[in-house]
C-alpha cells in the first residue's frame, strides 16, 4: 500500500515537474526503498515533500541558491527524523525562494515555481514549491518554512491548508536560518486531519534546538470535535480596509458567516499597531538574516568561486557570485540597521515595536479564542509583476507577519476562488500553544464548506 | 536620514559582498526607499517599552535549556570535509591569507 502511493507520487512529481517546476530533487530510488520498509508504521508510508531548506541526509539542500550548489547535508532535521521514524516517506526537494525570502518563488536561482491553478501566476513563497505539490495532487502533506508568512500565503495562493505553529513548538535544527526569532517549520496538507496528525509526530522539546519549548504535544486529531458552539472569533475589522481586494474581502466576510451559523460568537478587536508590522519585519528579518548569511563564505561547504588568490577576495566573490539579488538586498539591508550608530534607531526601536504587536494580540485574546483575516491581501499575480519593486512584494505579507512577530500560531484555510478561478484564502491566528483551537476552527468550516475544486494542473 | 553611494559602498564592504556597478546602482535607491518606509516606526513613542528581545513565549523563557557537559558523537573528520570545496590533509585549504 505505501508502495504504491509513494509510487504515484514520485510518478505524478515527475509528470508534472516540467510544467510547475515545484522540485528540484526527487528521490525515486530511495524513496521506494524506504516505502517498503515503512509499510507497518504510524504514518504508513504516507508520501511527503520537502523544501529545500530542510535538511534530509543523502538528498541536496539547496535553498534555491546557488551558493550552496550541491550540498548535501550529511544529517537529518529534527522534523525529518521523527517523521521518517513514524513512517512518512519524503519523495523529494521542494523549490522555494533563495534562502526562504520572498512571497512569490521568484527569487529561487532555478526559477519560479507555477502556480497549477494558473501557470503563468506566481505560487507564492518562500515555500512555493512544497504548496504546489500538495495542491497539484503531488503529496498529501509537504513540509515548509514560515518566518514571515512562507508557508500561509502559498498555501492561501494555491488553495491548501497551511500552518505555522507557535515558536518553539517545532524543532529548527536542521532547518537553514534565515530570522532565528521568527523562523518555524510548518505544513501543508488538503486536510486539517492531515496537519493535525503530522504536527503531532514533528513537535515537542529537542535539545538540539534550545528555543524549542517545554510543553507536552497534545493529541491534536482529538481536538477535531466538529463543535464550535461558544467558540469567540476576535474581528479585527480595520484590517479589512485598504489595499484589500474586494473578491477577497467578501469572500472572507463570507467565513465569518459560516463561523456565526456554527454557532460562534463573533466579537470586534482591534489591533492597533498592525500596520506598523512590515516595517518591524523588514528591519528584524533582515538584520537576523545578516548574520546568519555570514556563515556562507566559500570554506566549509556549497560554492567557491574560482581564480581569488587571496582570503577576503574568495569570501566577497564567493558571495557576489552565489547569491542572488533579493539575498543581498537584505544582508546590505541588515547590515546597514546593526552598522555602528543605527542599532538603536532602527534594530532597538522596532524591537520595542515589536513588544507593542505582541501585547496587541495578548490584549485581543482576553475577548476572543482566535482572530480571522485574509491570509493574503490578493490571489495570485502574474509572475513578473512585483519583481522590480521590492516594497510592493513585501507588502503582500501585510496579514501574516504578525504572527510570526509575536511568536503565536496562524493557519491558512481556502475559502473558494475568484472569478478567474483563483483560490482564496483566510488566516486564523491564536494565542501561544493554541494548535487545538485553530484546529479545531479550521476542521469546523471545512466540514461545513469542503473545497473540493482540483486545480488544472493535477495529478489525479 | 540621507544614504550616498559611498554609504552603500561601506555596507557592501561591511558584509563582505563585492558588488557590481550595476547593483550599486539598483540597491541604492530601493535601499534608500526601503529605509524611509521603516522610518514610519518614528512615529511611535517607545521611550517606556521593553524590546521583544529573548523567549517569546512565557512557556519557552521558562525552559531550561542548559544540558550536561557530555561527550557524544559528532560527524568525525572525513563527513565534515566532504562537502568543502577544498580540502588538504585533513583541513579545509583556504587561499592565502597574508
Amino acid at each position: 500500500m505505501s508502495r504504491q502511493s509513494v509510487g504515484l507520487s514520485i510518478t505524478a512529481a515527475e509528470k508534472l515537474n516540467e510544467t510547475l517546476n515545484a522540485f528540484l530533487e526527487i528521490d525515486r530510488v530511495g524513496a521506494l526503498q524506504r516505502a517498503t520498509e515503512a509499510e507497518k508504521s504510524a504514518l504508513g508510508g504516507i508520501p511527503i515533500a520537502v523544501k529545500d531548506n530542510i535538511c534530509v541526509k543523502g538528498l541536496q539542500a539547496s535553498c534555491g541558491s546557488k551558493i550552496l550548489g550541491d550540498y548535501h547535508p550529511p544529517y537529518n532535521a529534527t522534523v525529518i527524523e521523527r517523521l521518517t521514524k513514524a513512517g512518512a516517506v519524503v519523495i523529494g526537494k521542494t523549490n522555494c525562494d533563495e534562502f526562504a525570502m520572498g512571497s512569490s518563488n521568484e527569487n529561487s536561482a532555478f526559477g519560479p515555481v507555477r502556480n497549477p491553478w494558473d501557470t503563468t501566476r506566481v505560487s507564492g513563497g518562500s515555500s512555493g514549491g512544497s504548496a504546489t505539490a500538495v495542491a497539484a495532487g503531488i503529496v498529501p502533506v509537504a513540509l515548509g518554512s514560515d518566518t514571515g508568512g512562507s508557508v500561509r500565503q502559498p498555501a492561501s495562493l494555491c488553495g491548501v491548508i497551511g500552518l505555522k505553529p507557535t515558536y518553539g513548538r517545532n524543532s529548527r535544527y536542521g532547518l537553514v536560518a534565515f530570522a532565528s526569532s521568527l523562523d518555524q517549520i510548518g505544513v501543508f496538507a488538503r486536510k486539517v486531519e492531515d496537519v493535525a496528525r503530522v504536527l503531532g509526530v514533528m513537535a515537542g522539546r529537542d535539545p538540539h534546538d534550545a528555543t524549542t519549548a517545554d510543553v507536552p504535544v497534545p493529541d491534536y486529531v482529538a481536538s477535531l470535535t466538529g463543535d464550535l458552539k461558544g467558540a469567540r472569533l476576535g474581528f479585527p475589522r480595520s484590517l479589512y480596509g485598504e489595499g484589500l481586494d474586494t473578491e477577497v474581502k467578501t469572500s472572507v466576510e463570507n467565513v465569518v458567516d459560516v463561523y456565526r451559523e456554527l454557532g460562534a460568537e463573533i466579537v470586534d478587536v482591534e489591533l492597533p499597531h498592525a500596520g506598523y508590522a512590515i516595517a518591524v519585519y523588514y528591519i528584524i528579518a533582515t538584520a537576523e538574516a545578516s548574520a546568519n548569511l555570514a556563515r556562507f563564505d566559500g570554506v566549509r561547504y556549497g560554492f567557491r568561486a574560482e581564480d581569488t588568490p587571496e582570503l577576503r577576495q574568495m569570501y566577497r566573490r564567493t558571495r557576489e557570485e552565489g547569491f542572488g539579488p533579493e539575498v543581498k538586498r537584505r544582508i546590505m539591508l541588515g547590515t546597514y540597521v546593526l552598522s555602528a550608530g543605527y542599532y538603536d534607531a532602527y534594530y532597538l526601536k522596532a524591537q520595542q515595536v515589536r513588544t507593542l504587536i505582541k501585547n496587541d494580540f495578548l490584549e485581543a485574546f482576553q475577548r476572543c479564542d482566535a482572530i480571522i483575516t485574509p491570509t493574503s491581501p490578493t490571489p495570485a499575480f502574474a509572475i513578473g509583476e512585483k519583481v522590480d519593486d521590492p516594497l510592493a512584494m513585501y507588502l503582500n505579507d501585510i496579514y501574516t507577519v504578525t504572527a510570526n512577530l509575536a511568536g503565536v500560531p496562524g493557519i491558512s484555510v481556502p475559502c473558494g476562488l475568484s472569478s478567474e478561478r483563483l483560490p482564496i484564502g483566510f488566516q486564523l491566528i491564536g494565542p501561544y500553544w493554541s494548535e487545538p483551537a485553530l484546529f479545531k476552527l479550521a476542521h469546523g468550516y471545512e466540514q461545513a464548506r469542503p473545497f473540493t475544486e482540483r486545480p488544472p494542473i493535477s495529478a489525479s | 536620514m540621507p544614504i550616498d553611494q559611498s554609504d552603500i559602498e561601506k555596507v557592501a564592504n561591511l558584509a563582505h559582498l563585492e558588488l557590481a556597478e550595476e547593483e550599486l546602482k539598483t540597491f541604492g535607491p530601493q535601499i534608500v526607499e526601503i529605509i524611509n518606509y521603516v522610518e514610519q516606526l518614528n512615529e511611535l513613542d517607545t521611550k517606556n517599552v521593553e524590546p521583544a528581545i529573548g523567549g517569546l513565549t512565557p512557556e519557552g523563557a521558562k525552559t531550561d535549556s542548559a544540558r550536561d557537559d557530555e561527550i557524544a558523537g559528532s560527524l568525525g573528520q572525513k563527513t565534515a570535509l566532504e562537502e568543502a570545496p577544498d580540502s588538504a590533509h585533513g583541513h579545509f585549504r583556504v587561499p592565502k591569507v597574508l
